[in-house]
């Protein structure tokens, strides 16, 4: 359960190097991080009641990269794997997520993204930012994977292998995580990518009620143990694919433990 | 060593001259532009680069090391005007160089060299090519004299070629790009942007320079101070109004109201960061900037009071 500690308490806690304007070198700011978790946060502990169950098997510093599925017609489970890195950890981290292009390119996402350290994707970023030693979060399924349609949801679409030859080049663990009720949450029946195109996104869900505002259904984590593999990233493509399979294979298992969690959750819910 | 300074009549050339000549170096300037209160250990010849009569200056002179420095880097400058100087002013720092004997000739441009776009990397090294040029053609003749000036790396093998791109920089002389912008009570914004900016106190980017020149350093080289910062927490750093304009709204504006005259492409620069990486040149030369950015900013606000 997410402990009580105020938001803004577990911001200064942030083990980053904030020059006294309260901003690190990536642009990250204290005072945007504290309005945008504390609005997440609520979300985390009173709308979504977030579930998240082996915390611990993330490292406390130190590089790392979360790994998972995608689940939710848009990012909710990386806004709220964020948040839980932020509350359940100890001590608290910020992780950075490999954001899609498009969300710095609009005004206003442009900047809270900036601020709060979600970076676009890049391997450049994902590197420096790994080699910084940070905590680095990626959902290799990509925009495939948000787009998942309400029976799709606890599916698992082709996953890139970038983040692994990363993983091998920069020594970085990876500690998988498999994230369900997003799919509740923003149950879309359809994707439109005409809506999408007047917005400047990819596309846009449509939920049977239409607008893919998300539902308070209970949304649950579970964290894998760290997986490491030998390596430097100059491996061949047969390998980096071997490795993405068990990563894969991880993510699928953890999947199906949390569905199993939130199945018993629902059931005393209800009980 | 023997330096000539060319483009003194701009602020940051003038530290960059007292800065090698308080370092022990023998110091002469070029421009066309006056420098009335040159000191008198700084001869400064009065001529156009582009002239026939600044390559006498490096006949007679024969200077060990030339800092160009002689560029135009305003946003607001004239294109065909700008390009000519920074071509051809560049065209002829290394022409004479080569024709009278010059052993090191330190190219100091701008880290705009990379342009500003949203699908950039936020730190851009010395391999990034300059992606931004695509939205803001404007800068093509800055863009051109970096390539050209690295061309020389390989054309000139005889000669050290440094090329430098520096930071914005800041300080009490009150000059450069984003001095200008932050000079005034009001710092227009680009509503829901708010860009990195990454600067240096001026006397850190001219003691950057003279370093370059003591070391000899090849190649080309970013060369950065503190952390970047946004454009809004800078604004406010220094008591400035911020004053966000959605684009298209500031765009209309640009030339009226005492807003600058920018190019269009110029509003991608108060949209996506331009932040380089300064590792290379501090492990080459042992740069580390003096200053840090509160410092950098009281001591411009302190010149820039309103």
């Amino acid at each position: 359960m997410a402990r009580d500690e105020s938001v803004s308490a577990l911001v200064e806690r942030l083990e980053l190097p904030f020059n006294r304007y309260g901003v690190d070198p990536w642009g990250v700011s204290k005072k945007h991080l504290a309005i945008g978790f504390r609005a997440l946060a609520f979300l985390y502990r009173s709308y979504f009641r977030v579930k998240a169950v082996g915390v611990e098997h993330v490292p406390q510093r130190g590089r790392a990269m979360l790994v998972g599925n995608h689940s939710g017609g848009y990012a909710l489970d990386g806004m709220m794997v964020l948040t839980s890195m932020l509350l359940e950890l100890e001590p608290p981290r910020l992780a950075h997520s490999m954001a899609e292009k498009f969300l710095n390119q609009l005004p206003i996402s442009s900047l809270w993204s900036s601020r709060m350290g979600q970076l676009t994707g890049l391997p450049e970023h994902a590197e420096r930012l790994l080699n910084e030693d940070r905590l680095l979060m990626v959902f290799p399924e990509g925009a495939r994977g948000t787009a998942k349609l309400f029976h799709e949801r606890y599916s698992l679409v082709d996953f890139g292998t970038g983040f692994m030859r990363l993983a091998l080049k920069t020594g970085t663990p990876i500690v998988p995580l498999g994230f369900v009720g997003g799919g509740d949450a923003v149950p879309t029946v359809h994707n439109s990518t005409f809506l999408g195109k007047l917005l400047g996104v990819p596309y846009v869900p449509v939920t049977p009620y239409l607008v893919a505002a998300p539902l308070p259904a209970r949304l649950v984590v579970h964290y894998g143990e760290p997986m490491r593999f030998p390596g430097n990233g100059d491996e061949e493509d047969s390998v980096i694919m071997r490795y993405v399979d068990e990563v894969k294979a991880r993510i699928a298992q953890l999947i199906e433990a949390a569905r199993a969690d939130r199945r018993g959750e629902q059931g005393r819910t209800r009980s | 060593m023997k330096v000539l300074v060319v483009g003194t009549g701009g602020a940051l050339a003038r530290l960059t001259a007292l800065a090698l000549r308080d370092r022990g170096h023998a110091v002469i300037g070029l421009d066309r532009r006056p420098w009335p209160d040159a000191p008198a250990d700084v001869p400064v010849h009065q001529v156009d680069i582009r002239k026939r009569a600044a390559e006498d200056v490096f006949r007679r002179v024969k200077p060990e090391a030339v800092v160009h420095m002689a560029t135009v880097n305003a946003l607001s400058a004239g294109g065909e005007e700008r390009a000519r100087i920074n071509l051809g002013g560049t065209q002829a720092v290394f022409s004479h160089s080569q024709a009278h004997g010059v052993k090191h000739v330190v190219v100091v441009g701008r880290h705009t060299f990379y342009g500003a776009s949203a699908d950039a990397p936020l730190y851009r090294t010395e391999a990034d090519p300059p992606s931004g040029i695509g939205n803001f053609p404007e800068l093509a003749d800055l863009v051109a004299a970096d390539l050209h000036a690295a061309t020389m790396l390989w054309r000139a093998p005889e000669l050290t070629t440094t090329v430098l791109r520096v930071v914005y920089t800041l300080g009490p002389s009150l000059s450069g790009t984003l001095s200008g912008f932050l000079k005034g009570r009001r710092v227009p914004m680009v509503l829901g942007f708010d860009p990195l900016f990454q600067f240096l106190d001026e006397r850190d980017a001219a003691a950057a320079v003279a370093l370059a020149v003591e070391k000899r350093a090849r190649g080309i080289f970013n060369v950065a101070g503190p952390s970047p910062m946004p454009l809004s927490t800078i604004a406010h750093a220094l008591g400035r109004t911020v004053v966000p304009v959605p684009e298209p709204v500031l765009a209309r504006l640009l030339g009226r109201f005492g807003l600058p005259a920018l190019p269009r492409g110029a509003l991608q620069h108060l949209k996506y960061p331009i932040v380089v990486d300064g590792g290379a040149f501090a492990r080459e030369t042992g740069f580390v900037a003096s200053r840090d950015e509160a410092h950098i900013l009281s001591s411009f606000g302190d010149a820039a009071r309103l």
